[in-house]
Order: structure tokens, then C-alpha cells, then sequence
């Protein structure tokens, strides 16, 4: 039943289908359930997965090494490039070609885009994309797209909004191509005009036939929304400061506007870290989903590794 | 002062380059290596009035004609140009140029982040058409896209 994600790379959600994400959210409800009644499992007892993170990363590294433990995984790797061969002056190919012999499977994060689909063509192995620079992160859209699922119960239908950097976020980049692959009813892509989607995501969109929207404003829109997708604004994208400071707290999402403006039933992910574009006030409202949202990083990873692996169960 | 249906006087043998955007002439000359010096009768018509393209340059070359390498180049500045064989003042055969569909090591992606750029590594930068109207290519890496005025700039130099 799930063939089609055997020994596959994971580059990009747009080489997935809805086919596929179904089998993927299938097997994580399976997970989820395992881990809340403390199954031990079994599954990729055996098997070595090589985390090489080549820039550093907290949840992503963490949650696919628990992932890996879980299902009985060996996991090796690194983080960030400083202690590796890589300080010797070792190509980046070298380092991919040894830990294909080494391992079975390579989840990795680089800064450069392009990085995971130069790797999976050296590796024999499958390669999982934690992240290519500012380009695309498709195990973080399985769990944002996993997350909606589960909350709102379907992922047609609704009006999604995406607020923050969607120029150089990978995490948004990647939600929104993730979005397109549903009947969406309307995007609504909030950011300053610096930070609007790249050309390339927009002509996506554009093939899909994707109804979306872009504004500077979030309150004008935050009525309409049943999901609020929020990512940080970096200072440094901002070649004034003075710009970002005149920006920053109009992309702020507060309890006060939330329950002024937003319908009841909205929900609020983020992919996290947070700074301060959601104010904390919000973490104990019923619009708070992005703790939700981090708790399903691992049962939706352990379908990603179990399903490329080709043994799910 | 000019005549009407002929600007410069036809060639023997050789090619006749038509429908190049306006401007491009020189460029299609730099992909075809001729700098004048090599002693070949070169005519250069620019921005004379066309029906397809609103104003377009020719190039006539005589004694040179176009192999399937540099075609391919020159259909990435002048993607609606046609390529004229002449023997005898006739043209004995017509291509329309087509610009591939792939592209490998030709263009370099003009993302300073894209792996391609990474220096030392053993990887090729590689291109897909963007469907539409203009010419564009998209990296298969990192997804930039390069426009066509981005890829004359890079085969042909800023001067052109």
C-alpha cells in the first residue's frame, strides 16, 4: 500500500502526492498512539540513520533522533560543520559518499539550497531534507500539514493564513507549497513587501490554480482565517533598522486581537523558535496550536523513516 | 534612402540569422566567435520593423554556417530566430530555433547560496525551461529562476 515511499528521497513536498500524505498521516496516527500508551517498538531495529547537520538545529535534530530511537534506529552524525572533516577542507560530496557507506538512511540540514537533492544524487541511500538553506524544509509542511489535519479535521476548504518572512523561510516556503496540494479555499500570504514570496513559489501557485491573496495587513484579514501559520521576521533581512522597527509589533499576534478579531475556532501554529511574534499571553487560549503542533514532530518523522525504509508497522 | 524590401544585398552562400530580438545581433555574433577580424562579409541589420516581433535585427554571414552547438546558444538570445542555409542566393534550408528544454553547464545560477556555487564541489549546474511566454530557466537545485536578459548577460557579455 505505501510502495511509493520506499527508498525515496524527501526533498521537496512537491515531489509528494496527496496519495502519498495520506499513508504518511496514516502511519503517524498509528505512532502517536504507540507513543502515548509507551509502546516500545521495533521496527528499524537494525538500521543506522546518519543526522548530519551540517548547521545547527534543535527541534528538526532532536526530534528526528528520538523518531529514529523509537522505532529501535542506531542514529550517528553531527552538528553544525565545526569537529568534522569539513574544517580539513573535505568537500561536502566526501562527507555525503562516507556516510552513505556508513548508514542506511541521511537526514540532513545545510545552508546552501540545493544541498539535499545534490546529496540524494550521490547517496545510494535515501536522503531526508531537514532544511536547504532558504529553500525548502518538507518534513516541517508533513507536520504543519499533519497538524491542521488533526485539529480542524480536514485540509480542504479552509482559509489559511501565512504571516511573517516568506522570502527566505523555508519552514513558510514549504507550508505554503504544502497548502497547494489541497483545495484551499483562500491563501492569505501576510508579510512587508520585502518579505513577499519568492517568483518561484508564486508560479507554482499560479499552476496549481492556488486562490491567494497577499497584504502588508494582518489585521485586516485575521477575521477571515481558520488557520494563522506565523513565522519570525529576522532584523537582519531588513537593510534599515528603523524599517523593521516600524514593521515589527503589526506583525505581532496577541490575545487581544485574537479574541477581538479572529473566529472562535481559528488556530495558531508557528514552527518554531519563537522570538516575540506571538506574544505568550496566547499559549493558554484555545488558539494556541504550535506546542501541539512541535508534540506531532515526532510520530509524523517516525512515518517519514519508517515509510522510506519500507518498514512500516 | 534606404530601400524598401532589401537593406543589404543578398549573400551567395552562407547563413542568414532572422527574427533576432532588436539589439541582439551583436550577441548572436559574439556566440558565433566573429569579431570582424576573421575576414568574413558580415551584414548587420538592426531594428528594422517585423511583423512577429515588433522590430528585430538580421545577421547575414557569408561563407559560415551554423553547426548544432552554437544554434543551440544562439536560440537563448534570439529563442524566435530562424537559421537560413544559402547556396547559390537561395535559401536551401530553414530552421526555427527552439531552446532546449534542459540546459546543463551552459548558464551559472545566479544564487550565491545554491550548492552549485559551493566552490570545490563536483556538481554541474543544471537548468528546466519555466513554461510561458519568455524565456526563462529554472536551477533544478535551488529553484532560481534566470531570466532572459540574465542569460544574455552571461553568454554574451554586459555590453551587449
Amino acid at each position: 500500500m505505501h510502495g511509493s515511499w520506499k527508498g525515496r528521497d524527501v526533498i521537496s513536498i512537491l515531489d509528494f502526492s496527496r496519495d502519498d500524505l495520506d499513508a504518511l498521516y496514516y502511519l503517524a496516527d498509528k505512532y502517536l498512539e504507540k507513543i502515548q500508551n509507551a509502546t516500545p517498538l521495533r521496527t528499524l531495529e537494525g538500521f543506522v540513520i546518519s543526522l548530519a547537520f551540517f548547521e545547527p538545529s534543535t527541534r528538526t535534530r532532536m526530534s528526528f533522533e528520538t523518531a529514529a530511537k523509537r522505532l529501535g534506529a542506531g542514529v550517528i552524525g553531527f552538528t553544525a560543520a565545526a569537529g568534522t572533516s569539513l574544517e580539513k577542507g573535505e568537500s561536502y560530496a566526501d562527507t555525503i559518499r562516507m556516510l552513505d557507506g556508513y548508514s542506511d538512511l541521511i537526514v540532513l540540514r545545510h545552508k546552501y539550497e540545493g544541498a539535499a537533492r545534490f546529496a540524494a544524487e550521490i547517496a545510494k541511500h535515501p536522503v531526508v531534507n531537514g532544511g536547504d538553506g532558504k529553500q525548502h524544509h518538507p518534513t516541517q509542511a508533513f507536520i504543519d500539514l499533519y497538524t491542521i489535519r488533526r485539529l480542524k479535521e480536514r485540509l480542504e476548504g479552509l482559509n489559511i493564513g501565512v504571516l511573517g518572512d516568506l522570502r527566505y523561510g523555508r519552514a513558510a516556503n514549504s507550508f505554503i507549497l504544502g497548502t497547494a496540494l489541497y483545495r484551499t479555499n483562500t491563501l492569505y500570504l501576510i508579510s512587508p513587501p520585502q518579505l513577499r514570496m519568492r517568483d518561484e513559489t508564486r508560479i507554482i501557485l499560479e499552476d496549481l490554480g492556488v486562490r491567494f491573496y497577499e497584504t502588508e495587513s494582518l489585521e485586516d484579514v485575521v477575521s477571515d482565517l481558520d488557520v494563522l501559520y506565523v513565522t519570525r521576521i529576522q532584523k537582519e533581512r531588513f537593510p534599515d533598522l528603523s524599517e523593521y522597527e516600524k514593521v515589527k509589533g503589526s506583525y505581532r499576534v496577541t490575545r487581544r486581537l485574537l479574541e477581538t478579531r479572529a473566529k472562535p475556532d481559528l488556530i495558531v501554529m508557528h514552527p518554531l523558535p519563537r522570538v516575540d511574534e506571538i506574544s505568550y499571553d496566547v499559549d493558554d487560549t484555545r488558539y494556541q496550536a504550535y506546542f501541539k503542533q512541535a508534540y506531532y514532530g515526532v510520530p509524523v518523522r517516525m512515518a517519514v523513516l519508517s515509510l522510506v525504509l519500507g518498514k512500516e508497522g | 534612402m534606404v530601400e524598401k524590401h532589401l537593406l543589404v544585398s543578398r549573400i551567395e552562400k552562407g547563413t542568414v540569422i532572422d527574427h533576432i530580438p532588436a539589439g541582439r545581433a551583436l550577441a548572436v555574433l559574439k556566440l558565433l566567435g566573429i569579431t570582424g577580424r576573421e575576414g568574413y562579409r558580415v551584414a548587420l541589420v538592426m531594428n528594422v520593423e517585423s511583423g512577429r516581433l515588433g522590430k528585430k535585427d538580421i545577421v547575414k554571414i557569408e561563407g559560415v554556417y551554423v553547426d548544432e552547438e552554437h544554434a543551440k546558444k544562439i536560440a537563448l538570445v534570439a529563442p524566435e530566430a530562424t537559421l537560413n542555409r544559402i547556396e547559390n542566393y537561395v535559401v536551401v534550408s530553414k530552421k526555427k530555433l527552439e531552446p532546449p528544454e534542459e540546459l546543463e553547464g551552459t548558464l551559472t545560477c545566479t544564487n550565491p547560496t545554491c550548492i552549485t556555487r559551493k566552490p570545490r564541489e563536483p556538481v554541474t549546474p543544471r537548468f528546466y525551461r519555466v513554461r510561458g511566454k519568455k524565456l526563462r530557466y529554472q536551477c533544478i537545485y535551488c529553484s532560481t529562476i534566470i531570466s532572459e536578459e540574465e542569460i544574455v548577460r552571461q553568454l554574451a557579455g554586459e555590453h551587449v
